[in-house]
């Protein structure tokens, strides 16, 4: 008895609630991997799709999100029950999430599906978008080599996937324009998120002699034991320098806002249209955090790569590269083509450490 | 202070049936002062976690929801069917994750390595094969144990570990999906490796969910109504009795460790052919240390399982609902989920024991015959 009049009470709510919210508001929804609160990757895509509603105006769109979804059988269930709940768009913000969302758009053709980090477009209602964070590890490895006594940085890498390998490379090239003998050392947390093991990583790398932290993991952990050991880092994802005021050098910030103010605006228009975007330095999608904690010169280098990057001038692949057993990768002049970058599983001379495989 | 628990002599059978109402009636009350602290309404949160995904049963078009209650329960009442034999027979297997995990990666092996065999007898090969890997890798802490006396909680758990890096393993090096761009995850499978579902027009719900109440039906018998279903609780409660008695502690040690491997790794091979369709670096979210709450849930009963499993899925079901509808972070629907098992747990040891207060008085006592 109890239970029926409770349900009845709530249904009416929720009925009232419904027709009231249910006026033409676009409803944009967001699938995280991570906890909004990780201060890194899920943390970013939500300040840009909290940017995204603020600049497109809470009357206009309607947010809704779910947090720490796992890869794998439940994906599927969260991006359905967003499809069945109202949702025009739905991004899905892991790689991991690829199949469950075009098995789901195939049922849902209405409803625009955009996949992160992804490279299947199974259907007319699923996009694909990404940055080429590679671009601003470039610079990072510049200023790890200006700044390291040692000669040697310290790199905590989540999962030896194309995407990660890209990063590594990217930094090490960075590293050797200015010191051709720079090595990097490499832990494998195997892990997005888990400040324990991350610090565990920092803490080891920083016992064998780097004195350079940087990370490809999306808590704020190694900036904390790195100023802790007093050495300098880097961030990753966000702007982490409110967590190392006296330790982060720079950080990439994955600034997704002006992407879904984008696709958002499409949606709400009627433009929107399946593509596939790799935006970068240039499209606004790479942000550097302000150069902080290091001298003037070494400030203006990596103010000057970045201008060079970001009006096309540059591309850290370009070569001579070498692989890392010597062999030849890409010849002088030669730049690095985006299909391979995307699939790229080896590293370039410098790496001191083996590829899982 | 101190609060002692102190064993009652005989607990009240109606209390023992009534003690899962009165939990959720005080997880109802807690978890409404929860939410209304929150600034949300309790009724309107308690209706998306416990009725929302129950509106399925009369409402065609959230049909799909019961489906997926199926899914997530699927593999929970599995796993936690073949852990209640091996807890009754007091061998503490804490590594269904990990049978779970070789479960799924022989029963792999035919769509991933031969993806040109393709044929109707796949699939239950597939199956066959998850059974036996999930048993064999439970028999190595069996071994251990009944070998060596090895302390099996250890050694079941630490295989956990060494199971989930020999599929990471996998599905980054000899696994790996030719045409997958170098990510970290196996082919797809094709249509004769995949577990069919049982209901296809109106959700996703597959056999994997029929094979767990099968087997908790078996199981019930085996326990309830078998001469070795009494040699596993007798060996369980009285090993000196058991031997007494003729039965062999190490041959039960292996029995209860292979029949819980064989179901872990049948839910292993059937979510991945069923739910997930191939092989990726994480395939559970934890479904072998969720299923030792649930066998407890049950009150280590195969039926009582399968009820304390729907009612986990639910709570995992709801808890997106309330996400999504009202708003609330996913720690409150983790702290919400851990109010449930409280108060089940406590209500049932309350029944078993009473509370005791005993230090400060007796103290106060002496305090004041002193002063006198």
């Amino acid at each position: 008895m109890k239970k029926t009049i409770l349900s009845l009470a709530a249904a009416a709510a929720v009925l009232s609630l419904g027709t009231m919210g249910a006026q033409a508001a676009t409803k944009a929804c967001y699938i995280y991997v991570g906890p909004i609160g990780d201060f890194g990757w899920s943390y970013q895509h939500h300040q840009g799709a909290l940017e995204m509603q603020k600049n497109l105006g809470e009357e206009n769109v309607e947010l809704a999100y779910l947090e720490s979804v796992p890869e794998g059988a439940d994906a599927e269930r969260a991006i359905e029950r967003f499809a069945r709940s109202g949702c025009n768009i739905i991004f899905t913000t892991s790689f991991g999430y690829m199949d469950p969302t075009n098995k789901v758009a195939g049922k849902f053709p209405d409803v625009k599906f955009e996949h992160a980090t992804g490279y299947k477009r199974e259907h007319p209602n699923v996009a694909t978008y990404n940055s080429r964070f590679y671009e601003g590890r470039y610079v990072q490895g510049i200023i790890a080599a200006k700044m390291s006594k040692a000669g040697v940085a310290g790199y905590i890498a989540s999962f030896p996937i194309p995407e990660v390998v890209m990063g590594i490379n990217a930094f090490v090239l960075g590293a050797q324009s200015v010191n051709p003998d720079f090595k990097v050392k490499v832990v494998w947390a195997n892990t997005w998120f888990d400040p324990g093991k991350e610090a565990d990583a920092a803490k080891a790398l920083i016992d064998q002699g780097v004195d350079i932290i940087t990370q490809h993991t999306d808590s704020t952990a190694p900036m904390q034991v790195a100023t802790e050991r007093g050495i300098k880092a880097f961030g990753q994802a966000s702007d982490m320098i409110k967590f190392g005021p006296e330790t982060q050098l720079t950080s990439i910030v994955d600034d997704w806002g002006p992407y879904y103010i984008e696709r958002v605006k499409a949606v709400i228009d009627g433009t929107w249209k399946q593509h596939d975007v790799w935006g970068g330095m240039k499209e606004g999608h790479v942000v550097m955090a302000p150069y902080t904690n290091m001298p003037d010169d070494v400030k203006k280098l990596a103010e000057e790569t970045e201008a060079k990057i970001k009006s096309g001038e540059f591309n850290p692949f370009t070569g001579p590269i070498n692989r890392q057993d010597g062999s030849e990768w890409l010849k002088d002049g030669e730049v690095a083509e985006d299909g391979v970058l995307l699939g790229m599983n080896f590293y370039v001379q410098g790496v001191d450490d083996q590829l899982p495989k | 202070m101190r609060i002692e628990l102190v064993k009652r002599p005989q607990h009240s059978a109606l209390f023992s049936a009534l003690s899962p109402f009165i939990a959720l009636g005080l997880t109802l009350i807690a978890g409404a002062i929860m939410f209304s602290l929150l600034g949300k309404n309790p009724l309107e949160a308690l209706y998306y976690y416990f009725v929302d995904p129950l509106t399925g049963l009369w409402d065609e078009n959230n049909r799909w929801q019961l489906h997926e209650l199926a899914v997530k329960a699927a593999p929970l009442i599995l796993i936690a069917v073949g852990l209640s034999v091996c807890f009754l027979s007091n061998n503490w297997n804490i590594g269904a994750e990990g049978q779970f995990t070789i479960g799924a990666i022989v029963g792999s092996i035919l769509p991933v390595m031969y993806p040109d065999l393709q044929s109707w007898i796949v699939l239950p090969l597939m199956l066959l094969m998850g059974m036996i890997g999930g048993a064999a890798y439970a028999s190595v802490p069996a071994y251990l144990k009944a070998r060596f006396n090895t302390n099996e909680i250890l050694t079941s758990l630490m295989l956990v570990y060494v199971a989930q890096l020999f599929l990471d393993w996998l599905v980054r090096g000899p696994w790996r999906n030719p045409g997958g761009m170098n990510f970290p995850e196996t082919r797809n499978f094709h249509e004769y490796a995949i577990l069919p579902e049982v209901w296809s027009s109106s959700g996703r719900a597959h056999w994997g969910f029929v094979f767990a109440l099968v087997a908790a039906v078996a199981a019930w018998f085996m326990l309830s109504r078998t001469l070795r279903g009494f040699e596993v609780k007798v060996l369980g409660q009285s090993p000196r009795a058991g031997r007494f008695a003729g039965f062999s502690a190490s041959k039960m040690v292996f029995f209860a460790f292979i029949v819980s491997g064989a179901l872990a790794g049948l839910a292993g091979i059937s979510e991945v052919s069923g739910a997930i369709g191939q092989l990726r670096p994480t395939i559970s979210p934890g479904y072998g240390f969720a299923a030792i709450i649930v066998a407890f849930l049950g009150r280590l009963n195969p039926l009582g399982i399968v009820a304390a499993g729907l009612i986990l899925a639910l709570s995992y079901l709801g808890g997106e609902a309330a996400q999504i509808s009202i708003g609330v972070s996913d720690k409150v629907v983790r702290a919400f989920q851990g109010m449930i098992l409280f108060f089940v747990l406590a209500c049932d040891t309350l029944i078993h024991y009473r509370v005791r207060f005993v230090g400060a008085p007796a103290a106060k006592a002496a305090e004041v015959s002193q002063n006198v």
